[in-house]
């Protein structure tokens, strides 16, 4: 096909619409309407377009209405994960959410993810989420001299994780997670996700020292197989399967 | 209040900042300071590689690679410094392998390598595969694999920390000779809204790039040029600023990138009549010409009336021709953001384009082991930058593809290193009693405008501010936009001391911080232009439709811009030429 004029050229044409945003604020300093900490929501009503994205509309708030809203972000295009939020009652990236495919007819819901302490309206404190993930030593762990140049691994070698390396830690999948809303010792599903590409990589030589975090208590047995966290992964990684991986090799002892 | 005290404080948490983590904290007590958690910083979203001539798959030489790291710089490389680039960049790679980092392999196992623009064997004779990379993820695997060795060596963080100043012993405009030496920096806590102090022996800008000056960027929400903009505010020159890279192929609107691999793979650029214009501009090699002659040449078309689209500004990223399953194997990441973003099916339908600012080629200038400059000569003891913050300069007036990730890699290492062995030798200077308040009186000032009597809008400036850029400042530049810019910026600056903020809470306060991010774009925005404005010449990234052409005798050297109490001063610095003398830059 050759491109023309007449080629379509969604990016000008679509036409601008009025969406509502209904977003669950708290402020930890409080409002003259809200004492510290109080948890409400807050209704927006924006003229919007339709390539733009959930992150355009609270940017759109932010700029040009109520300069207080808070919410990360850095990327805006789905790489950085930073803006990951509970949209319509899923968890997405805000910035990979276009306005569009959500039916902006009825009000579109924004709250924080859940499982997290919240600390200002969108943003919630994500340490605990970081520190599951250094608990499987989320590092190469080799034995023996340094070879002197790279370490050999063949394509289908590493094909086997290529899954679990594009995973950028949004909390996507443990966030959305029901045993993790419930259950506070729970490592999450990002943190088996972090392991499984290292256990299932050839050159690694650390398997069974995480294999052995994840047999605990607080580990890959307490999943009860969801599935939310694969439909909730921006990056289409399949968690759930990830994590059976781990479970069977677990239960066969091999990897 | 909070006061720090440590030998070696690090800013940033991108590739430059860890990779120097990574040796300062073996050899000395190391903080990092960030405003995004590591694994935001920008380095995750670079797509392409990074170049090494490891000659895994083909023929290659270190040589090679720095005659075309200078020639793709248009001869403002500094020839010593692209050497160093191009000699560490093979261990740079082994070292990223042997920490974990996923490389794409040969069917021998090995590190796999790809052709990218401007790399290529014996002075030019064709395309080499110089790139190792990991899929369409390449800065991604680099950023988890240097947060995950960082793990492991338990370096110490402090997420989402905003350095807002850079505290030295004295003025680093003071006479040659005299010896000025860092005393730390001060940092605002964004969950809580705290002042911190940190004295240091030695501190590291490793703060990224400023691509927010422009409206339509690949660059991220947070890349507002800080580190360039507080060294230039304490008095440090910055170098090169006028040369910003513009990639040819950003999503039409939204300058997301696609990566120069869609090319590669074969795709081509056509006009609104469905030409191939390319064949117009470089015959020879058409699209795949350099960044700059790409850009330009879209732009171009656009302007004569061959854009495509309802309001005609974009150009058409043909793919149709190639197999969807070729598609899905190559370029599977950047189709997926044409799909995403505009609901292009890149399948069947082109994908809309527009050149986007991309890479500060300019920054903060450094010796060859990251130590930052005061002048030509001098350095400032225990001050040290890497990564696009950094010029150094391997990049010259044109950043070849690939070249970066390696650029923070080696600059970053060795600046961990220098600035930890340095750290070791001295006892630091102490800060001044009121070290902070600079910070704190702004911090004030800002709370004060929430319903005082302000009238401006930060979002407002910011819009106009990377407009006027846009339109001015961007592939093609003349006296007369340049001049446009040059007053707009300046009422921008004046409108900027009339804004007032919404937010007067101390968590997390995001209003506050994008105010005073914005000021570092005003600040950076100035220097642009005036370089640009200077720069009677076209070279590399730096395009004047007034003065086409290369002028070596009058600017084959470096701009170094000061700020003074009385404006921009600006200065030269001369080209450090080794074996290549400068030549027509054809492909
Ligand atoms: C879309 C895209 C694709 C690219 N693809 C390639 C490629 O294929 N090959 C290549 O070689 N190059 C590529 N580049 C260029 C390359 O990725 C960047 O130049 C490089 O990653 C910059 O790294 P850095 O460490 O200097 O900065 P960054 O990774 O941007 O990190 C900056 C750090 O500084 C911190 N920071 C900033 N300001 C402050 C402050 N005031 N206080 C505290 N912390 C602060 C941030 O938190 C962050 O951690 C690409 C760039 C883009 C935008
Ligand atoms: S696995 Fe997916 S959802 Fe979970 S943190 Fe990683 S990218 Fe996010
Ligand atoms: S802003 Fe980076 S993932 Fe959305």
């Amino acid at each position: 096909m050759t491109a023309t004029a007449e080629a379509p050229t969604k990016a000008g044409e679509v036409p601008s619409f009025d969406v509502t945003l209904r977003i669950q604020r708290m402020d930890p300093d409080g409002t003259p309407d809200h004492p510290a900490g109080e948890e409400y929501w807050e209704e927006f009503t924006l003229t919007m377009h339709g390539t733009d994205r959930v992150l355009d509309a609270l940017h759109k708030i932010k700029w040009d209405v109520d300069g207080s809203l808070a919410f990360r972000r850095s990327c805006a295009h789905g790489v950085c994960g930073s803006d990951a939020m509970r949209i319509n009652a899923k968890n997405r990236l805000a910035c990979k959410t276009l306005l569009k495919d959500l039916n902006p007819k009825r009000p579109i819901t924004i709250e924080p993810i859940k499982g997290l302490p919240v600390e200002k309206d969108l943003i919630v404190d994500m340490e605990p989420f970081f520190a599951s993930y250094r608990e499987i030593m989320p590092f190469l762990m080799t034995s023996g001299p340094t070879p002197e140049r790279e370490r050999l691994q063949s394509p289908e070698e590493r094909a086997r994780f290529d899954d679990t390396t594009k995973c950028i830690m949004c909390a996507a999948c443990t966030t959305s997670c029901p045993v993790f809303w419930t259950d506070g010792q729970y490592f999450g599903p990002q943190a088996i996700v972090g392991a499984h590409r290292f256990i299932f990589d050839s050159r690694d030589e650390g398997e069974w020292d995480r294999l052995e975090i994840l047999n605990d208590k607080a580990g890959v047995w307490k999943c009860r197989t969801a599935f939310n966290c694969t439909e909730a992964c921006p990056r289409g990684i399949e968690v759930t399967k990830a994590i059976s991986e781990v479970k069977k090799a677990l239960n066969t002892g091999a990897v | 209040m909070t006061e720090h005290e440590y030998d070696v404080v690090i800013v940033g948490a991108g590739g430059a900042g860890m990779r120097a983590a990574l040796e300062s904290s073996q050899r000395a007590k190391t903080a990092v300071l960030t405003k995004l958690y590591p694994t935001r910083s920008h380095t995750g979203a670079a797509q392409g590689g990074m170049a090494a001539a490891l000659a895994n798959v083909e023929e290659d030489n270190v040589e090679w690679h720095v005659f075309d790291t200078i020639k793709g710089g248009d001869y403002l490389v500094d020839q010593d410094a692209a050497q160093i680039l191009c000699e560490e960049a093979v261990q740079a790679v082994l070292d990223l392998e042997k920490m974990g980092l996923p490389f794409n392999r040969t069917t021998a196992g090995k590190i796999d390598q790809r052709r990218f623009g401007g790399h290529t064997r014996d002075h030019g004779k064709a395309a080499v595969r110089r790139a190792c990379y990991a899929a369409d993820r390449t800065g991604h695997m680099i950023l988890q694999t240097l947060y995950q060795q960082c793990i492991k060596q338990d370096v110490e963080f402090f997420n989402e920390f905003y350095v807002l100043d850079l505290i030295l012993n004295d003025d680093p405009q003071s006479a040659e000779g005299k010896d000025v030496a860092v005393a730390g920096v001060i940092a605002y806590e964004l969950s809580t809204g705290q002042i911190h102090t940190f004295r240091a022996k030695s501190v590291i800008f490793a703060t990224g790039g400023a691509g927010k000056v422009f409206k339509t960027t690949s660059n991220a929400h947070t890349l507002t040029g800080d580190g360039m903009a507080l060294a230039l505010r304490r008095g440090i020159p910055l170098e090169d600023m006028e040369f910003f890279q513009f990639h040819p192929t950003g999503l039409a609107g939204l300058g997301i990138l696609l990566s120069e691999a869609a090319r590669g793979e074969g795709g081509i650029l056509r006009n609104s009549e469905g030409e191939r214009f390319m064949e117009r501009y470089a015959p020879t090699i058409k699209d795949l010409a350099p960044r700059d002659v790409v850009a330009r040449a879209m732009a171009n078309e656009v302007r004569e009336g061959r854009g495509c689209g309802p309001n005609k500004d974009y150009v058409l990223l043909d793919l149709t021709h190639l197999e969807p399953a070729h598609i899905d194997e190559k370029l599977p990441d950047i189709t997926e953001f044409a799909r995403t973003y505009l609901g292009v099916e890149p399948y069947t339908e082109p994908v809309p384009v527009f050149p986007t600012a991309h890479y500060a080629m300019g920054g903060v200038p450094t010796t060859n082991n990251a130590e930052v400059l005061r002048n030509n000569h001098d350095t400032i003891k225990g001050l040290y930058a890497a990564g696009e913050v950094a010029c150094v300069s391997v990049h010259g007036s044109n950043r070849l593809g690939t070249n970066s990730l390696l650029d923070i890699n080696v600059f970053g290492r060795r600046a961990g290193i220098a600035a930890a062995e340095y750290a070791l030798t001295t006892e630091g200077y102490d800060l001044p009693a009121d070290a902070s308040a600079l910070v704190s009186d702004q911090v004030e000032k800002l709370r004060a405008t929430v319903g005082g009597g302000g009238t401006e809008r930060v979002a407002d400036i910011r819009r106009e501010l990377q407009a006027t850029m846009d339109r001015n400042v961007q592939v093609f530049r003349t006296s007369e936009s340049l001049a446009e810019a040059h007053t707009l910026v300046g009422e921008l600056q004046a409108r900027f001391k009339n804004i007032a903020i919404h937010d007067r809470g101390a968590r997390f306060n995001t209003d506050l911080l994008e105010a005073v991010e914005l000021g570092f774009l005003l600040d950076l925005a100035e220097v642009v232009i005036l370089g640009a404005e200077h720069r009677k010449e076209s070279r590399g990234g730096h395009y004047r439709e007034d003065f086409p052409t290369r002028d070596d005798k009058n600017f084959m050297k470096h701009t170094m811009a000061y700020k003074t109490k009385d404006g921009i001063r600006l200065d030269t610095k001369p080209v450090v030429v080794t074996k290549y003398q400068p030549m027509e830059r054809k492909y």
